[in-house]
């Protein structure tokens, strides 16, 4: 395939600083302040693998570079946001520095590169998936329907956030997607396996939440008592594995 | 080198929310991990100055006053923040002093006359457990602090074992600004400033906000004049935020993230306040006033540095200055007087108040 630089941006080099009247499509990637400690840089504005995959290899060019001295790097479904120390280096020198991170990635990047796949073993409907039937309901098919499907598609990681290691899915099947409750839970068991809208994703902790609940998986996601606490991490698939009864 | 082993301190009262706070979680946002960390690190950075903590210490950050400890063992403590009513057993305590306490002690802060977050800084630090990396208290997620909660009555919260060196004395910050109903707040604009319109941008710098009663850790939700976004969109597929993002929702009014944000965000930034301001807006209250202005990305790193020189430059030791005082036909040597109406001296490390009898002037 061709390098996703001349598919997503026709006139790559020189990086520019944003230019406001550039038509849309041609205004990333830009680089940007967020702040006096912070620097963004804008892969564009859409949920796409090709951006992820951007996203990811610039995440990875940067930390292998220790361009911010070690401080964290922050990958989205969009951006990467750089944290430096301005006591230690200037907007300028950073900025000059990320710039020539986002001209290293010249090579085209594999879109299907393959992905760490995690399997997540889930029991689907019942007391653990109270919502599975609306979602049947919703979706005008049978429930064991709805659990083919769910769990027939490796879901793209494209980042963590909500709270500690949630992940935001991107693939779900859009005929099983479903609107979020009116009025949240207060209460979600830790592990519930939800839908909303065309997203899908798995609560790491127990807390109120406003998805339809399908399933729920047994495996412990997060452990703030570990130096790897999320199981789920950035850059990486997610498979969910039907399973009877829990472990 | 003297040394305290395992000292501890107790929690006798907490009227509204105290919490265990350092520098901050880094390092696991990407895995979803709010940072938190104190709402005004100034005064968190000065609390550790004053009693000889290195900078990645833990305090008690207070909201509110109406809170009070026990000493377990003796130690330094000093207060910061938020200029509340304090007292150690009946003697009043400054704000921005180092002082010794007793074993049995007991620190009480009442009121708060101004600001928000009063700190509590012990020599050694809070030593609660160490949960990725920080013992920052991040309340919505449970992670960190004491028990990953808010502190209540009874809680023992164990104190480092620092050491501090045989020079040290008592030390005071002259630093300190006293927090105000109406702040500027000096920001950088972007990074995404250019999806707004002009007027939006013109609303945003021109206007009065008002923090509403709806603002925490999390952040500032303000009131006022609504903001213009370029294409009457304000929601974007989700991006990294950090601390003072000024985020703007379908209403247009901004919400400024603070301490406990959630790592990314799905509204449109129209700018990011200056690190410099930061620590102020750890001290706003409902009601507060807000107005912005624009700094380059340049002159708020100056800013920055600059206040970080100012911050331990303006640290003294309380051994210069020295003034007498007759007791009982005996002249005392004392450190200096604390505050500008000498109510309280500081003798040793620990603090006395003043009952003047009678002034006799040097001869």
């Amino acid at each position: 395939m061709r390098g996703l630089k001349s598919l997503l941006w026709p006139s790559w080099f020189p990086v520019s600083r944003k230019l406001k009247s550039e038509p849309e499509g041609q205004r990333f990637p830009r680089v940007v302040p967020a702040g006096d400690s912070a620097i963004l840089i804008e892969l564009g504005s859409e949920i796409a693998p090709e951006i992820s995959s951007m996203v990811f290899a610039l995440t990875d060019l940067i930390k292998d570079a220790g361009l911010n001295s070690g401080l964290e790097v922050l990958p989205t479904y969009r951006s990467v946001l750089v944290y430096y120390d301005p006591l230690v280096c200037s907007y300028s020198e950073m900025f000059d520095a990320v710039n020539g991170a986002v001209e290293r990635l010249v090579e085209p990047v594999n879109v299907n590169s393959s992905l760490k796949i995690i399997e997540i073993p889930v029991v689907y409907g019942g007391d653990d998936g109270p919502d599975l039937d609306f979602v049947a309901d919703h979706a005008e098919i049978t429930e064991d329907a709805v659990i083919e499907l769910h769990s027939g598609t490796d879901y793209r990681v494209y980042m963590l956030g909500f709270s500690p290691g949630f992940p935001y899915l991107g693939g779900l099947d859009e005929r099983i997607a479903a609107p979020r409750l009116k009025t949240p839970r207060v209460l979600v068991p830790a592990g519930s396996v939800g839908i909303a809208e065309s997203q899908t994703g798995v609560y790491p902790n127990a807390g109120p939440g406003g998805w339809r609940i399908i399933g729920r998986t047994s495996v412990p996601l997060f452990d703030v008592n570990s130096s790897t606490p999320s199981l789920i991490t950035p850059a990486t698939k997610v498979r969910f594995i039907p399973v009877d009864q829990h472990d | 080198m003297t040394k305290t082993s395992d000292p501890s301190i107790q929690v006798v009262r907490c009227g509204f929310m105290a919490l265990v706070q350092d520098q901050g979680r880094f390092g696991f946002q990407e895995l979803g991990v709010s940072v938190s960390g104190a709402a005004d690190k100034e005064a968190l950075d000065v609390g550790n100055i004053l009693v000889g903590n290195s900078p990645e210490s833990a305090a008690i950050e207070v909201m509110l006053g109406d809170f009070e400890i026990e000493f377990m063992e003796s130690m330094m403590f000093a207060l910061t923040g938020a200029e509340t009513e304090a007292s150690l057993d009946d003697v009043p305590v400054g704000r921005n002093l180092s002082y010794k306490a007793h074993a049995g002690s007991r620190l009480s802060l009442s009121n708060v006359r101004q600001g928000l977050r009063a700190y509590i800084s012990v020599q050694g630090g809070i030593d609660t457990p160490i949960i990725l990396g920080s013992r920052s208290t991040h309340i919505t997620s449970g992670i960190g602090g004491f028990e990953g909660r808010a502190l209540q009555p009874g809680d023992v919260l164990k104190v480092g074992g620092s050491e501090l060196g045989d020079e040290y004395s008592s030390r005071c910050w002259d630093g300190y600004e006293s927090p105000t109903d109406e702040l500027s707040i000096r920001v950088v604009l972007g990074p995404q400033d250019d999806e707004f319109s002009e007027s939006g941008i013109e609303t945003f710098l021109s206007s009065t906000y008002v923090v509403s009663d709806q603002s925490n850790r999390q952040g500032l939700r303000l009131e006022g004049s609504a903001i213009e976004s370029r294409n009457g969109r304000f929601d974007i597929v989700s991006d990294a935020v950090v601390n003072g993002s000024i985020q703007v929702p379908g209403d247009g009014k901004p919400i400024i993230l603070l301490s406990d944000r959630q790592t990314t965000g799905g509204y449109l930034k129209i700018a990011t306040v200056a690190s410099v301001d930061i620590p102020r807006l750890g001290q706003v209250s409902p009601g507060n006033r807000i107005t912005f202005s624009v700094v380059s990305v340049e002159e708020s790193q100056q800013l920055f540095i600059e206040s970080q020189d100012r911050l331990s430059s303006s640290i003294n030791d309380l051994v210069g200055d020295q003034f007498f005082l007759r007791v009982s036909d005996t002249d005392i040597s004392v450190g200096t007087a604390v505050s500008g109406s000498a109510e309280i001296v500081i003798l040793d490390g620990i603090a006395y108040p003043i009952i003047v009898d009678e002034f006799i002037p040097d001869e």
